[in-house]
């Protein structure tokens, strides 16, 4: 295993290791101490550890659009906007994760094993993001595709402005957001929550048991009638 | 409104009287100053944008840029003739909201990759083969807005580019997912910076409303470029409400910020772009006179390729009129800002394969080159008479102002005086 020292090394040094790196070889980066914009834009598949606590836009930028990419894991909590625009392979946070986790992120998989902060999933263009605890309000805004998995509950506004993106939640839902409503479960939606379970390996979420929640497509076309919807 | 209940969404700029660029003149050389010989003595138009943090800086022919736009309001064609236009006269274009097309990437020597607020189609692997990128704040047609695409322009190439379901009103989202205020924005720049390896230029364009903050807080942020775009800018769709009452024109725009620049000591290492309404070489001159280091056109562009033109030649040669069409939408050449209903009668903007079919690539990339190198002669032409061998020489002292309003908002005297309004005298 290759070890990258980030209180020897800034930014630009570790990620241009990160993307250097030998195949298959998995590299640790130590001491990131909330250091921001590690391991961005790498494209290749790689083995890569966070020893700690990381910053702003973790592993953003990454993967391919065929789905391939880095498999991240943070031993630690992240700051905002982790796996910003992730094309594919997965990003794995063992605590919790501040706003806007996966934010427009269009493949691949984040996986937090804590809570996540306000907006989770914002702005989702595919891919998965699979919260064990709970996520804060606004989650889903404005999400266009992909899924999200809350193991715990969910805040005010829950889904607002969905697009096709599909969210399930394991607890209580504070509120929904415009346009958001509870659906019924059907066999493919449990078939994909074990899908998340079987991945994150949170075993806590019951498949049985989770509330779908997707657009009323109600919103899909401006109207001046809407205009208390929002 | 009140028979239908709407309010008018429309494409193109601000139509209400405003302060602009014609409210300058030129004080060219006589005695005082001695010109330098039109056609005959160089007079440099070769700018550099974005070296600040050591990537590797656009350098273009001429001072003027295509703005961004994207596909999905303007056809593929359209967007691949205005590549290939800024790249016969040296010059960069820039995609928009819905991603890079690879006609587009193909067709442009220079190109500027997009980050909006949306996102619609971002890909690092169209990043990482941009030349610079442009993180878009705001447009100076809807500052504090998100763009909008209406249902019937939202194709099946388009809605799957932007991840969205075929056939709907399209809205863009005003603020960014990832980020909000200077803090992040430095962090966000850091992440561009940190994805390309530190090789590509990263731009920042605000709608011209707070300039002054705005520029500064850009260039605090780590910008190389700072693009300021004021309110005559032009939109494929927005709220009319927006196009004509927000932000501040292009004229008062530009002087604040190349002051914004220089009171932060940055006027050497930020460029400054400006757009919004830019018209003619003699727009272009004035802008740099004000310390603009190049500009941007979009609208006079379109208008270069056969926007609101009463006719298209067809693949046979034949001029064919469409009037009518022009006539269906309730409207008439010249007076068409109906891009927001895809039934472009002139195949610009418009998803519709068959109106698309109207436009030349040929002979629009063509056209519209034409535009840009006689506009940059234009340009020339007054510098030279300034006696400035570059461009880049104009200043605003060059600069008198025909009305009392335009000699405050570019702090240049009002003509036959030493008066600018506002300033000590």
């Amino acid at each position: 295993m290759e070890a990258l020292n980030c209180d020897e090394l800034g930014t630009t040094a570790v990620n241009r290791a990160l993307r250097t790196g030998t195949t298959g070889v998995p590299m640790v980066v130590t001491n990131p101490r909330g250091r921001h914009n590690l391991a961005v834009g790498l494209s290749s598949e790689a083995f890569i550890t966070i020893d700690g606590n990381a910053g702003y836009f973790l592993g953003g930028l990454g993967g391919s659009a065929g789905g391939s990419g880095p498999d991240i894991t943070v031993n630690g909590f992240v700051g905002w906007s982790v796996g910003e625009n992730l094309m594919g392979g997965t990003i794995r946070v063992k605590g919790s994760a501040s706003q806007s986790a996966g934010a427009s992120a269009r493949g691949g998989s984040i996986i937090v094993e804590g809570d996540a902060s306000l907006r989770a999933g914002i702005s989702l263009k595919g891919g998965s993001l699979v919260i064990a605890g709970d996520a804060g309000a606004m989650t889903g805004f404005m999400a266009q595709a992909g899924t999200i998995l809350i193991g715990g509950s969910a805040g005010h506004g829950l889904g607002d402005s969905l697009y096709e993106a599909v969210i399930y939640v394991g607890g209580r839902i504070a509120s929904l957001g415009a346009d958001a409503v509870v659906e019924e479960m059907t066999d493919d939606d449990v078939l994909a929550v074990k899908r998340l379970i079987e991945e994150s390996g949170f075993d806590h979420i019951d498949p049985h048991e989770v509330t779908r929640v997707a657009s009323a497509r109600q919103l899909y076309h401006f109207s001046t009638h809407h205009h208390g919807s929002y | 409104m009140a028979d239908s209940g709407q309010y008018p969404i429309r494409g193109l700029g601000a139509r209400r009287k405003l302060p602009t660029f014609d409210d300058l003149v030129f004080l060219t050389a006589s005695v005082s100053r001695y010109p330098l010989e039109g056609y005959r003595e160089r007079c440099e138009t070769r700018t550099v944008l974005g070296g600040r943090h050591g990537a590797r800086p656009v350098e273009l022919e001429i001072p003027i840029t295509i703005a961004g736009m994207s596909f999905g309001a303007l056809s593929a064609t359209a967007k691949e003739a205005l590549g290939r236009a800024a790249t016969e006269v040296g010059t960069s274009t820039t995609t928009g909201d819905g991603g890079m097309t690879p006609e587009e990437r193909k067709a442009s020597a220079v190109l500027v990759y997009q980050v909006l607020p949306s996102r619609y189609g971002f890909d690092p692997a169209d990043l990482r083969q941009a030349d610079a990128v442009e993180i878009v704040v705001g447009q100076g047609a809807k500052p504090g807005g998100g763009g909008m695409l209406l249902g019937q322009k939202v194709n099946e190439r388009v809605a799957a580019m932007r991840t969205l379901p075929p056939g709907i009103d399209q809205r863009s989202a005003s603020r960014h997912p990832d980020w909000v205020g200077p803090d992040d924005l430095r962090i966000k720049i850091e992440e561009l910076r940190e994805a390309t390896g530190w090789s590509i230029p990263v731009y920042v364009k605000v709608g011209a409303t707070r300039v002054d903050h705005d520029v500064k807080l850009a260039v605090a942020a780590g910008a190389d470029v700072v693009v300021v775009d004021g309110m005559q800018g032009g939109t494929a769709a927005t709220q009319d409400v927006f196009i004509e009452h927000a932000g501040i024109p292009t004229l008062p725009a530009v002087r604040m910020a190349a002051e914004a620049l220089a009171e932060v000591d940055a006027g050497n290492e930020v460029q400054l772009i400006v757009s919004g309404g830019i018209r003619s070489g003699a727009d272009v001159a004035k802008a740099l006179a004000l310390g603009a280091d190049a500009v941007s056109i979009g609208v006079a562009a379109l208008l270069a390729l056969g926007c609101n033109r009463d006719s298209y030649v067809d693949r046979a040669g034949l001029r064919v009129d469409v009037a009518p069409d022009y006539a269906f939408l309730g409207t008439r050449p010249g007076h068409c800002a109906h891009c927001h209903t895809g039934r472009c009668p002139v195949g610009i903007a418009t998803q519709d394969s068959v109106l698309e079919a109207r436009l030349s690539p040929d002979g629009a990339a063509g056209a519209v080159a034409n535009y840009l190198r006689a506009i940059t002669m234009e340009v020339t032409a007054l510098a030279r008479a300034c006696g400035k061998s570059s461009v880049h020489h104009l200043e605003p002292e060059d600069l008198a102002a025909l009305t009392i309003e335009a000699a405050a908002m570019a702090r240049v005297p009002l003509a036959g005086t030493e008066w600018i309004p506002g300033l000590p005298q």
